[in-house]
């Protein structure tokens, strides 16, 4: 075989180069150039191993957009973000978002001077971090203006919040008291709730749509109670997939700004607001839950600026393109397609039903457009939800299996997300699959099962043969997955 | 992002067209005829009703009209080349933003969805890693981030939680942590030490410090509450790298003294793709992973990595260095993740960017832009100074070792083979303020004019006060960065000249009236308060001019 000549770096073809012969720089930086369209065609050959965002049913992360925004999203690749004297548009565009949302939750407005604040965050691990800090910082100043003291701060949340929740409890040394998940009931019981409260509570999170049955907590119950029983302790709202569907599919339920207990809110505008990842929301109810020690005025080429983010420079194209979305929707838009996402989970949900499946999600717009189920323990399986997700991939379906909050008698079940993409016949074909798969299982022996699973963890999924992650962190023991065994959820 | 307020918008319409805009409102809605069209400037937002601003429609319209609408609007922005006050990069090669266009929804934080990409993400870290001198024996261990900040975030947060379990298992407090920092560090870092509640000591800067950290008052201000130093690699004020060797040499004798071991972390947020290529280095001392003291190391993909914004990295010498306690493993479909973030999902159209970038340019490639900065920054400097007018404070143009202005001494363009080692080392950066001839010729003239008037041909160059203790001294400030071309940097030479020019012409009471620029959007007015003037909020409402208080230094 002839041999490639060394030097030829600008060959005609892009497979016809050395780089196609050779392999991708991975730990070193190559000394020399790369043609750009040899380097453009290697990492899009490289990147087709990427599965296929449409048939993954595990995240609420938006994967379709409009062509238009798409246009206008890349249009604004180059624009940072945080540059409002360069980018005074861009910037406005964001404040124009907080108002609307604001609105959107009934922020309190008109009465003298009172308003909303909020910013645009990469996404809601960011907002809730934020969210945690303000409700901190107050009740610190709170507890130190009244002379106690102030050294062991706690958040009353549910068992079955979002990791990042216990990643903010963790950076930011609080500690965490978990209101505890039944196997009847997987929200928190407001009662047990405020029973937790005591003086070093800095708040109480609220999940408007947990991630695993998607259910709406009963913030009002709550509110109510600190009210009636006078405690002094305020309420975030974590609406990170429900902050965008309630309004509009259920916009009599009382969990937003109405409730005069709840301080601030979070919302994701990559799952349910319907754009691509990298934006979230907060919006506090006042400015005085923002104490001002955590806002930094940033004095940034003659435009004066308030900061309270943690992260800087980012580009500016998922924010203008939630604006697009909110404007070229409206109201009536996103009824339209969060109610058509309500039907077909209710629709998969009968169906589910229908082969014996038990639904632990809520129905008819109560909870989410998602479907939460498990196998009907009574009809004596001898496998579990996790060999059928397992087996639903070889299908191309990602279904995750969730080990559910603790104390839930390490009750099993699969999720299936609906979003804007999965239209009523693609629920068909996910029902059909499903009906193949457990055919397929209920014909094997366990022993088969395990080894199919076991085969297909290892070789089929993607993660089962990743080599990035660090065996040094391997099975860590502190959180509650550690502890307990619960999957973390994330949002 | 800044705190924006929430609007109330009856008011503001109210205040801003009167009635006849509702009617025009309702008129539509009834009608319900404002979506149908042939072009987009035939619907109803081309005249008779404004794109709404603070409430959601209760109706929508049709993409091609909203996009048309935000286009236009968006072309108020200014024009990111002309933008010399930014570190983020404005340009990409057409083959790198294409793949960023095709990846725009892929979500980072989906590790089983997108193995490909996570695969990207790793080599990245690798390569940095190695670049930044990751020693054998050790393994290094990092990740991407949405930036600076949020690496700086994690480093500090690391060092403080090391501290604690250091000083837990000898049994002592762990109630008052302090850290260490020059008042020349981007907000990031005070930032860092609000929110996670450690003492910042942010030590003052001088003339004879090179208005950079100053290791004589770093001496004098450890302790055992110390749980690390920040040192800046790339000054954002003058671009001058801080002294990360010889600071690392007093917290050795410091140890060796009292047994109290104090960590470095390397905000290189600039200087990290800039010091490892240019011939210059980092002008001698080391500053990354060859020197033991240094645990760990950040740096933006979106300045000198030369990506768009929104990727910033962050490389622990060794996983020994990243406390268990802050990582979480999430469990995702029989395969596991583990995740030290502040951030979950997000895109990573950028970290593919970063990668592309990396295998095409290859160290060369690097080396080659960087190099072109490097001698467009002493071009523009040196024609500064030989105008007479200008004094720079950034010392790249200057000969190795020689760090103060000593007159004209050569010609504007150097020899053909000279490169970056030649001169002292630094960032691209060119800071230059008026000198002191000129105060003395003209003294009625204000340095923030020649910003306002270069403000009017498009240009953007800001003019701060330098960090406390120095603040007398105003400067403009250029970042040089890889878009600036010879013939764009020839432009701004002369257009610089001819401003000044015209300053010195001009009548004093002309120019009264450049120093009074607002800005009258109704958002800006509302929400660059940030948090509201009335007592509670903010003491001062955001609304000083620049001349005054402190200038913070973002990244």
């Amino acid at each position: 075989m002839a041999e490639i000549s060394s030097t030829d770096l600008f060959t005609t073809s892009v497979y016809g180069s050395k780089f196609a012969a050779e392999d991708l720089p991975k730990h070193e930086m190559p000394e020399d150039e790369m043609p750009k369209e040899v380097a453009y065609r290697m990492i899009k050959d490289d990147l087709s191993l990427d599965g296929n965002p449409m048939l993954n049913l595990a995240s609420f992360v938006t994967t379709y957009m409009e062509k238009e925004v798409e246009d206008l999203m890349t249009e604004s690749f180059s624009k940072n973000f945080i540059d409002y004297e360069e980018y005074p548009q861009s910037a406005d565009i964001q404040n124009r978002c907080v108002s609307m949302i604001g609105r959107l939750f009934n922020a309190p407005v008109g009465e003298d001077d009172a308003v909303a604040v909020g910013t645009s965050t990469v996404g809601s691990s960011e907002a809730i971090m934020l969210a945690v800090l303000a409700m901190k910082k107050r009740w610190k100043n709170a507890r130190q203006a009244a002379g106690k003291p102030c050294d062991k701060p706690n958040i009353v949340m549910s068992s079955a919040v979002q990791v990042c929740w216990e990643k903010a409890a963790r950076y930011f040394e609080v500690e965490e008291k978990y209101v505890y998940c039944t196997p009847e009931r997987y929200v928190i019981d407001p009662e047990e709730t405020v029973n937790l409260v005591d003086e070093n509570t800095i708040g109480i999170c609220v999940i408007l749509g947990t991630t695993y049955t998607g259910e709406y907590e009963d913030a009002k119950a709550v509110n109510d109670l600190l009210i009636k029983k006078n405690i002094d302790t305020v309420i975030h709202i974590d609406a990170a997939s429900g902050g965008f569907v309630a309004p509009f599919v259920v916009p009599d339920l009382e969990w937003d700004f109405r409730l005069e207990k709840v301080v601030s809110i979070n919302v994701s505008g990559h799952k349910y607001g319907l754009v691509y990842p990298g934006v979230g929301w907060v919006v506090w109810r006042a400015p005085e839950y923002l104490p001002k020690e955590l806002v930094f005025n940033i004095n940034y080429l003659g435009a004066d600026q308030s900061s309270f983010t943690l992260n800087f420079s980012k580009g500016a194209s998922q924010v203008i393109g939630q604006y697009y979305q909110l404007i070229r929707l409206g109201k009536h838009g996103y009824r339209s397609i969060m109610g058509n996402l309500t039907r077909t989970a209710d629709y998969l949900s009968e169906s589910l039903e229908q082969l014996g499946f038990i639904i632990m999600s809520q129905r008819g717009g109560a909870g989410l457009p998602l479907v939460a189920f498990r196998i009907n323990p009574k009809s004596k399986k001898h496998y579990d939800e996790f060999a059928l997700a397992h087996q639903l991939r070889q299908r191309s379906w990602v279904v995750p299996a969730y080990t559910m909050a603790p104390h839930t008698k390490d009750m099993k079940m699969l999720r299936v997300v609906v979003r804007e993409d999965f239209s009523k016949s693609r629920c068909d074909q996910l029902l059909c699959d499903i009906k193949l798969s457990t055919g397929v299982l209920d014909l094997l022996d366990k022993d088969e099962i395990k080894k199919h699973s076991d085969f297909i963890r290892l070789h089929a999924s993607h993660s089962g043969k990743s080599r990035h992650n660090h065996p040094h962190y391997k099975n860590e023991r502190h959180s509650l997955q550690g502890k307990t065994g619960k999957t973390h959820a994330i949002c | 992002m800044s705190l924006a307020r929430h609007v109330d918008p009856d008011e503001i319409i109210e205040k801003l067209h009167g009635m006849d805009m509702k009617d025009a409102h309702r008129h539509h809605q009834s009608t319900k005829g404002g979506t149908s069209h042939i072009t987009p400037y035939s619907t109803r937002y081309a005249s008779k009703q404004e794109i709404p601003k603070f409430r959601i429609p209760q109706d929508g319209a049709p993409a091609d009209a909203v996009h048309q609408m935000l286009k236009d609007e968006l072309d108020l922005d200014g024009i990111p080349n002309l933008n010399l006050a930014s570190f983020v990069g404005t340009y990409m090669e057409a083959h790198g933003r294409e793949l960023m266009i095709e990846n725009i929804s892929k979500n980072m934080s989906d590790a089983d969805e997108y193995p490909a990409m996570m695969q990207m993400h790793a080599r990245c870290v690798s390569i940095i890693a190695n670049l930044w001198g990751a020693q054998k024996g050790e393994k290094a261990i990092g990740s991407a981030t949405t930036g600076s900040s949020e690496a700086i975030h994690l480093g500090g947060l690391a060092m403080k939680r090391r501290w604690q379990e250091k000083r837990m298992a000898e049994g002592k407090d762990t109630l008052k942590p302090n850290i260490i920092m020059g008042a020349n560090a981007q907000v990031a870092l005070e930032k860092f030490a609000r929110y996670f509640e450690v003492e910042a000591r942010i030590l003052p800067v001088s003339e004879k410090s090179n208005y950079r950290l100053d290791p004589d008052l770093v001496k004098e201000n450890i302790d055992e509450n110390t749980i690390g130093v920040f040192a800046i690699l790339g000054s954002t004020y003058t671009g001058h790298y801080e002294p990360v060797e010889e600071i690392s040499k007093i917290l050795d004798a410091y140890q060796e003294k009292t047994g109290v071991d104090i960590p470095i972390h390397v905000d290189a947020a600039s200087g990290g793709f800039v010091a490892p290529f240019t011939k210059a280095q980092a002008g001698g001392p080391k500053w990354n992973f060859e020197l033991p003291r240094v645990k760990s190391i950040n740096t933006s993909g979106h300045k000198f990595g030369l990506v768009y914004a929104g990727v910033g990295w962050i490389i622990w010498r060794d996983e020994s260095m990243l406390p268990k306690h802050l990582v979480f493993e999430l469990h995702y479909l029989g395969g596991t993740e583990e995740s030290y973030t502040l951030n979950f999902s997000r895109p990573g159209a950028q970290i593919i960017a970063q990668y592309y970038n990396l295998i095409h340019l290859g160290f060369k490639g690097y080396q080659q832009i960087m190099e072109n900065c490097m001698t467009n920054a002493r071009l523009l400097s040196k024609s500064l100074e030989a105008t007479g007018w200008y004094t720079c404070i950034s010392d790249v143009h200057r000969k190795k070792g020689v760090h103060s202005f000593s007159g004209i001494t050569e010609a504007v363009f150097g020899h053909d083979d000279e490169t970056s080692a030649d001169y002292n080392a630094g960032l691209p950066v060119v800071a230059f303020r008026f000198s002191d001839e000129f105060k003395k010729e003209f003294p009625h003239l204000k340095q923030e004019t020649v910003s306002n008037l270069m403000r009017a041909k498009q240009y953007i160059i800001p003019n701060y006060p330098l960090p406390p203790n120095e603040e007398k001294t105003e400067i403009l400030r250029v970042v040089v960065r890889e878009s600036m071309s010879f013939d764009l940097l020839d432009r701004l030479i002369s257009d610089i000249c001819a401003t000044t020019q015209n300053l010195i012409e001009s009548d004093k009471s002309d120019l009264s009236i450049l120093l009074k620029g607002e800005d009258h959007s109704v958002e800006k007015q509302h929400s660059s308060l940030g948090t509201p003037r009335h007592g509670k909020g903010q003491d001062h409402g955001g609304k000083r001019p620049m001349a005054e208080g402190v200038h913070r230094a973002v990244c």
